[in-house]
């Protein structure tokens, strides 16, 4: 990182650790319409607190988080859609405060490669199955002299298969 | 003096565990016994150095010794004893001994109690676990030594965060330990079958256990985490995919998959080669949650350790530990010979569906955590993985194990009968249905999605009861018969029952609390009132208070549900003096297993403070169940089987007494 850069970011750390934790979402903030406030409400969530660790606004009691929740209710009160305001935040602050990551460009690895290990894992399981059923382990058939020896020790044990015989 | 002691005593445990992990392991090669035998004496006395080091450090806690760094950093002589203890392991040094700590007692425990082994297997695992104690004690003597002196010694310590001065610190991280290096021994077990080339269902018998035990402390250490977050953070949430939580939940997805296969493995001799890979995996991936937490890699609400050189230290362990069994894995693995087939529908079938899952749902959590480092490093790009990326992988992925969940148990091995089982759970599915039907009745437009998960909660618990109620043949023998067979089930039954009920439970209160939580965000004054969630809140009075090392001001609440007084409620603004630093503290009361949960913030500008109030329904049974879950694990380590042990030698050869639950 760039030492300015790095200065920026210390400096606003630093004044996110000083600021004393005001309470997240401050009653002041909050919208008279009970709709337009979910909808900012389920739009925080989506949106992090950059000076944070891993925080939405909706959590972060940093001054910023609140500029943003401000910023996302005036967006709300000017008409905007919900993507409209999400649209805004990014071409202001950059992808980094979506807090769902967007499904385009790499990003879409990110999304199929839990369900990509999971087909990875089936098919895995499934050619090993193919391999085992066509390998020299596969259970053989009895031969007729086992078959006759089976006969027998079923005659010997009255007709009924010995239990163990069963289970195995 | 007693700092030198303990430092003395890492340097020569250090000594201890380089003669441990050589020489039975290279007796175990020559086929010397004598050099074998050395093991245990080594192991129990490695454990001994590393008790006597832990004890020197709490001890200078105790006495706020501050000429040693690490209590100036970290204490304060005004803190209360208990934190002054748990301030021992609150901090990056102090709690890498504790994870060595933890590593020697278990150990030393197999080392005791091991006498039952075959003598090659145990001097490989002794040896292995003794390597896993080498390069972590090298890590703290070269990188984090809590025992170094500070001249001149300052009067007084900077105290510890207050966020962790709190009971929490004095169970979750040891619990957590636990759990991660629990699966050390496991780990151990698997390479040294890989260096044997060598795995018998006698193996099994051992592992199970370790793994067990491993993954009941770790799911009862993520919960307690969870707890601890909810009521000490002060904003009502008891889950955020921090990476620090994802670091927990990976071992904990690979350790639950491992148990599963490892009961394939002990009864069926199959999947031997894959219940090597996952106890690899479970200790691999506690190692990066080590690593992650420890290195400051990723930055979050844990993270107090940031120096760079460690990082390149534990990278070095990771790579070392990882990459080297991996290698080793690929390199042996084909030695091991396959047992057991099976076809697609039977309890391997699911038990092997169980494990990809999971092993997907970790793969998901690695993925999330570790991907905007990848991508910066990458491209510069910075971008962030949050929930709403967890929720929609890891649920995808969890909802299928929570369905088939009631199916697993109640199939048969080898060759299962799906519309058999099916027709045995159409009364639980029933039941959850008509659950579902009452809740979507009774919360009509609440939340749509709220029926069906209360549905499929429902239908895991009557699901895991149903396979009991199976076994003890209810509905086909006599209410004494039926008495007399849950006797005489194994307590293993009993385990899965429990733990397969845990997760339904679980889900039920993540529901429930997701679904139809209210909250109330307010300015208050004295005096003033507002209703949440079916109580109406007052706020009496502001109280400020002293502590011994802090300043609060609490707000007391009353509480009244229907006009009935229900007492009081207080939540506070604490400042801690040594740090001047704030905590809320909030105000939580349980009625039955719901929640009133009230935080108050600061003093507003037109006077009053801000307050957050929040009705949680069932929030406690999100906590409740993993416990449920953990002693399902307890329960099953209890068992017989697992009490006595893995078989003698001799006794391998006779056919092994198929256990009720092959019926």
């Amino acid at each position: 990182m760039r030492a300015p850069a790095a200065r920026l970011l210390a400096g606003l750390l630093l004044a996110a650790a000083l600021a004393a934790p005001a309470h997240a979402v401050q009653p002041d903030e909050v919208l008279a319409d009970p709709k337009m406030e979910a909808r900012a409400r389920d739009l925080s969530r989506e949106l992090r607190c950059m000076v944070c660790q891993n925080q939405s606004i909706d959590d972060s009691d940093a001054p910023l988080a609140r500029d943003l929740r401000i910023i996302v209710r005036e967006r709300l009160k000017a008409g905007d859609s919900d993507q409209q305001v999400l649209d805004f935040l990014v071409a202001r602050y950059g992808e980094f405060v979506l807090m769902r990551p967007t499904w385009h460009g790499a990003n879409v690895l990110l999304w199929l490669a839990p369900f990509g290990v999971l087909l990875a894992g089936i098919a895995g399981v499934l050619l090993y199955a193919r391999r085992r059923g066509a390998g020299p382990d596969r259970q053989a058939p009895l031969t007729p002299d086992e078959e006759r020896r089976l006969g027998r020790l079923i005659d010997e044990a009255g007709g009924k298969a010995p239990a163990d015989l069963t289970k195995l | 003096m007693i700092p030198e002691i303990g430092h003395y005593a890492l340097v020569l445990a250090l000594a201890l565990a380089i003669l441990q992990t050589v020489l039975p392991i290279w007796g175990a090669r020559a086929g010397d016994e004598a050099l074998m035998r050395v093991g245990p004496p080594l192991a129990i006395a490695f454990a001994g150095f590393v008790i006597l080091s832990f004890a020197a450090l709490v001890a200078v806690y105790v006495q706020s010794d501050f000429s040693v760094v690490n209590v100036v950093e970290n204490s304060h002589s005004m803190k209360p004893l208990l934190y002054k203890i748990t301030g021992t392991w609150g901090n990056h040094e102090g709690s890498m001994l504790l994870w060595v700590l933890v590593l020697a007692l278990f150990g030393g425990t197999v080392a005791l109690f091991g006498s039952n082994l075959p003598s090659r297997l145990k001097a490989n695992v002794i040896g292995v676990q003794g390597s896993i104690g080498v390069a972590f004690l090298l890590f703290i003597l070269l990188t984090s030594n809590p025992f170094l002196r500070m001249v001149p010694a300052p009067a007084e310590g900077r105290d510890l965060n207050p966020i962790l001065q709190d009971i929490g610190l004095a169970i979750h991280p040891p619990l957590l330990y636990l759990g991660y290096v629990g699966f050390s021994v496991t780990f151990a077990f698997a390479i040294a079958a890989l260096i044997d080339g060598r795995i018998d269902a006698a193996w099994a018998r051992w592992v199970r256990p370790w793994a067990l035990a491993a993954w009941a402390f770790l799911t009862v250490g993520i919960a307690m985490g969870s707890y601890w977050a909810y009521y000490e953070l002060g904003w009502g949430g008891w889950w955020f995919w921090d990476p620090v939580e994802n670091a927990s939940l990976m071992p904990w997805f690979a350790g639950t998959a491992l148990i599963h296969s490892a009961v394939v493995m002990e009864k069926r001799d199959a999947l031997k080669v894959w219940t090597i890979l996952l106890a690899i995996l479970a200790f691999s991936l506690s190692l990066l949650g080590t690593f992650l937490v420890r290195s400051g890699v990723l930055t979050s609400v844990h993270a107090f350790a940031t120096d760079p050189t460690r990082g390149v230290f534990i990278l070095a362990i990771l790579v070392a530990f990882i990459g080297g069994s991996l290698a080793l894995f690929a390199w042996r693995a084909p030695l091991l010979r396959q047992g057991g087939i099976f076809a697609p529908v039977s309890r391997e079938g699911a038990l092997v569906l169980n494990n990809l899952l999971l092993t997907a749902s970790a793969a998901a959590v690695l993925v999330g955590t570790l991907y905007p480092l990848a991508l910066e490093a990458f491209n510069g790009e910075k971008i962030t993985v949050g929930p709403p990326y967890f929720n929609v992988t890891v649920g995808a992925l969890m909802l299928p194990v929570a369905f088939a969940m009631p199916f697993g148990p109640l199939l048969a091995w080898k060759r299962g009968d799906l519309v058999g089982v099916g027709q045995r759970l159409m009364a639980a599915f029933a039941l959850a249905l008509v659950a579902a039907g009452v809740v979507a009745v009774a919360t009509e437009g609440g939340p749509v999605l709220a029926p069906f998960g209360i549905g499929l909660a429902a239908f895991v618990i009557l699901g895991a009861v149903t396979d009991l109620a199976e076994r003890a043949g209810l509905g086909r023998v006599s209410p004494g018969t039926m008495l007399a067979r849950l006797r005489g089930l194994p307590r293993a039954a009993y385990g899965t029952m429990l733990a397969h009920a845990g997760i339904g439970i679980c889900l039920l209160g993540i529901v429930a609390e997701t679904s139809w939580s209210s909250e109330r965000i307010i300015g208050a004054k004295p005096g003033d009132a507002f209703p949440v969630g079916g109580f109406e809140l007052r706020l009496e009075r502001l109280e400020p208070r002293t502590g011994p090392n802090y300043r609060d001001v609490a707000a007391v609440f009353s509480v009244r549900r229907g006009g009935v007084e229900e007492g009081t409620v207080e939540s506070s603004k604490r400042i801690f003096t040594a740090r001047n630093m704030p905590t809320t503290e909030a105000g939580i009361r349980t009625f039955g297993f719901s929640q009133l949960y009230v935080s108050v913030g600061d003093e507003l500008p037109g006077g009053g403070i801000g307050v957050r109030a929040y009705y949680k329904p069932l929030v406690t049974l999100i906590w409740l169940g993993a416990v449920v879950m953990a002693l399902g694990g307890a329960l099953s380590l209890s068992d017989r089987r697992l009490r006595v042990g893995a078989p003698k030698p001799a006794r391998r050869k006779q056919p092994a007494a198929l256990p009720a639950a092959a019926e």
